[in-house]
């Protein structure tokens, strides 16, 4: 090993062992990568070492997902590790995935030597510039000697303020194993230019609990940072204590209980009907690391017109950026959360009639109501000789899991309907794209779940149109032995482009459909070593996925392929340009006046 | 309405392209740029002058806070402060037009900073502006080239700008 030690007992390393013993000091369990040329001195050094795990994928993308969906799993960052030019360039679509979900992750790409940086070398790409829009922050290495504080920098941004991928760049001659330097791993990082908000003002905080206190119709709106944030547990005390409705985003599902009898559904595109008319009708919205994205907040001019609006989040550019808050909140959720639990309980303690019984008791009638009229249906059977329709796929998943799975989804209408139908406990336990909306996130992503917890039950719910994006990665699950579970809504088309299509083009499918030319996945999972289940009957829904689930095939991955309704649509859905009360109900019938209070 | 930004950030290679990536990313626009190190030398101090409601600079300097090498950011034109850009012009100088723009130059107390049988060199300072007026003060025949350095700006009074 390259290792000197001089007199005084300081360590010399090459840049290549710097780097690699740099991840190790800061906790690194795995690396997910793919060598390459520029990327050969830091692979030699992983050689030698047995601290840090490499994890060989098939395709960089995947690295990047399994790496991001191991942070989302644990919050602790994914590292991925990728070569110059192709591999840096491959990897770009899961640093965007991270970045728009605010997810820690460290990049670090090969790249060729100093000396041919500009040259047109081969695998030669700007990585810095490529990836710079998708990105919190970046790093060029310019010696080798810097490579132990950058990389203590790199983590330290990546898992501070809101969260987001960091690239490190490394031309190879910065690994070269002839060239030593003092290694010394810095304790601690400061820096006069990054100093995120860590709590947020008092005084804003008690003008929002009395906002809420002296409302007639709160909702709590929570969203991904909740999850990132670690604000669940203070967020579930929160509503406990103020006994309204909690609404999540897609991002933030599992940041309240969904089994709780306050939670109303998420909200938004595809939100159920009674989130969305709660939305619409609150006159107070207290927002916790949630971004107003434009899949929630549908037209933003006609948003919640009646609605005080509290934003507490970490990074003060999401707050005011789509819709204007009256009381914004700047500092860490989990923070801002207790102080204003611990307010809010002062509050009651001293005032034990502040918060209005009658009014809640209307409200919660209200929504009871909403729930009734166009609620989702969470006990749809199975009929023999009927098509399975996916939402009851969703459902007999929870049932065959017992709600307690990780599952991880890809995008599109699969992923919809498990965000509607899997009500998720607890935190950590629903990990998509929902940002980027990234096809082929969820089967690595699964992977670098079941990495993070080898013991958890992981399952990837994805639709065949998402799974093809990334399929190659069966091979990794092989490799490494990934029991995997993987549960394929197959409606033989792109279904929810087809969707939109139905509902906005006439019908007219133009590239959404390749029925006669999918692969049957039985075989194609079998040809990779693992087990295909197909299931086309409804009769045959449930005991597939018992059997998916058994012990017999704990240490497997296993790929159920269900054949589902392919004419089915989600709803309700958002009609475009109009408030969060507008919605499509079915593919006939929108809500109404006369469901409006 | 017109702002003037003033950002002090890491004097660093690519914090630069940070900041121009970041008008370019979120449509923001950019009037003027001028960018040089300070006197502490790990510092460079970039002006910009953008346009856009209270809203748009609001995200604006929101998002230039989160460029992780931005050190400093301070809107000049939300308080009472100094701003100067420089003007280098050339221009045709014969026959009578050549004592003509002298005397406009003196007017905008320009200078002639370079003189040739058939031209003047002129470089003026002071507000946009100022150096807008004088340019259609001499009319846009005469001129052959114009070089602005885009606008630089400091607060009155008291008011300092540092890491």
């Amino acid at each position: 090993m390259a290792t000197e030690k001089s007199d005084d007992s300081t360590e010399y390393l090459s840049g290549g062992d710097m780097l690699i013993r740099a991840l190790q000091d800061s906790g690194v369990e795995y690396i997910f990568g793919y060598p390459g040329g520029s990327a050969l001195h830091i692979y030699d050094a992983i050689f030698r070492q047995q601290k840090v795990e490499h994890i060989l994928v098939r395709h960089e993308q995947a690295a990047t997902h399994m790496a991001d969906a191991y942070a989302r799993a644990t919050g602790k960052p994914g590292v991925v590790l990728v070569t110059s030019g192709p591999g840096a360039t491959n990897a770009i679509t899961g640093i965007a995935t991270a970045h728009m979900d605010s997810i820690p992750m460290i990049v670090i790409s090969g790249q060729v030597p100093s000396a041919l940086i500009g040259t047109d070398a081969f695998q030669e790409t700007d990585m810095v510039g490529i990836s710079r829009p998708v990105v919190k922050h970046s790093f060029l290495i310019k010696h080798c000697s810097e490579l132990p504080s950058v990389i203590r920098k790199a983590f330290h941004i990546a898992t501070t303020g809101r969260p987001g991928p960091v690239v490190i760049d490394v031309p190879k001659d910065t690994t070269d194993p002839e060239v030593m330097a003092p290694y010394e791993f810095p304790k601690s990082v400061t820096m006069r230019s990054y100093n995120p908000a860590v709590r947020g003002n008092g005084r804003q905080i008690r003008k929002a609990v009395e906002i809420m206190l002296h409302a007639k119709r709160p909702i709590i709106y929570s969203g991904g940072g909740v999850i990132q944030g670690d604000g669940a547990e203070a967020l579930t005390k929160v509503a406990h204590a103020l006994k309204c409705p909690v609404t999540n985003t897609l991002m933030g599902l599992g940041g309240f209980p969904g089994h709780d009898d306050q939670f109303v559904g998420m909200l938004g595109m595809h939100g159920t009907y009674e989130a969305n008319m709660a939305m619409h009708h609150a006159d107070a919205i207290l927002a916790v690391g949630a971004r107003f994205d434009d899949r929630v907040t549908n037209n933003p001019a006609t948003f919640c017109p009646d609605a005080s609006i509290i934003h507490i989040d970490v990074d003060p550019a999401s707050i005011s950026k789509i819709i204007r808050a009256d009381v914004p909140i700047v500092g860490q959720v989990a923070n801002v959360l207790h102080e204003f639990n611990d307010t809010l309980q002062a509050e009651l303690g001293k005032r034990p009639d502040a918060l209005d019984a009658e009014a809640n008791q209307t409200w919660w009638q209200q929504i009871a109501d909403w729930r009734k009229a166009h609620g989702l249906d969470h006990a749809m059977k199975p009929e023999p000789g009927k098509p399975i329709l996916p939402q009851m796929a969703v459902q007999a998943l929870y049932k065959a899991t017992a709600g307690n799975a990780f599952v991880t989804s890809d995008v599109g209408q699969h992923q919809m309907f498990a965000a509607q139908y899997y009500k998720f406990a607890k935190p950590r336990r629903w990990i998509n794209s929902g940002g980027l909306g990234t096809m082929g996130f969820g089967l690595p992503a699964a992977m670098g779940v079941q990495f993070a917890h080898p013991n958890a039950t992981v399952v990837c719910v994805t639709g065949e149109g998402s799974f093809m994006m990334n399929m190659q990665e069966l091979s990794t699950c092989l490799q490494y032995g990934l029991p995997i579970k993987i549960v394929n809504l197959n409606n033989q088309a792109l279904g929810m482009v087809k969707q939109w299509q139905d509902m906005q083009y006439g019908g007219r499918h133009s590239h959404s459909t390749y029925s006669d030319s999918l692969p049957d996945f039985k075989t194609l999972v079998e040809a990779f070593g693992h087990v295909g289940f197909k299931v086309q009957k409804a009769e045959d829904l449930q005991p597939a996925l018992a059997e998916a689930f058994s012990p017999a095939l704990k240490n497997r991955t296993v790929f159920v392929d269900i054949w589902v309704d392919p004419d089915e649509h989600v709803y309700p859905m958002a009609i475009k340009g109009g408030s969060m009360r507008d919605m499509y109900l079915t593919k006939i019938t929108t809500s109404q006046q006369g469901d409006y209070i | 309405m017109r702002h003037i930004i003033a950002v002090l950030l890491e004097n660093e290679a690519g914090a630069l392209s940070r900041v121009v990536g970041l008008f370019a990313q979120r449509s923001y626009n950019i009037e003027s740029l001028t960018v040089a190190p300070t006197e502490d030398e790990t510092l460079s101090r970039l002006t910009l002058t953008t346009m856009g409601d209270d809203n748009v600079i609001e995200q604006i300097i929101k998002h230039l806070n989160k460029i992780v090498e931005v050190v400093k950011v301070i809107d000049l034109s939300e308080s009472a402060h100094v701003e100067r850009e420089l003007l280098l012009i050339k221009v045709r100088a014969e026959g009578e037009a050549r004592a003509e723009i002298k005397r406009t130059c003196d007017i905008f107390r320009g200078q002639i900073v370079d003189v040739s049988a058939t031209n003047y060199t002129l470089q003026l300072s002071g507000t946009s502006d100022k150096l807008d007026a004088f340019i259609r003060a001499i009319g846009k025949t005469t001129i052959l080239e114009a070089v602005r350095s885009g606008v630089s700006g400091i607060s009155r009074g008291d008011k300092v700008l540092t890491a």
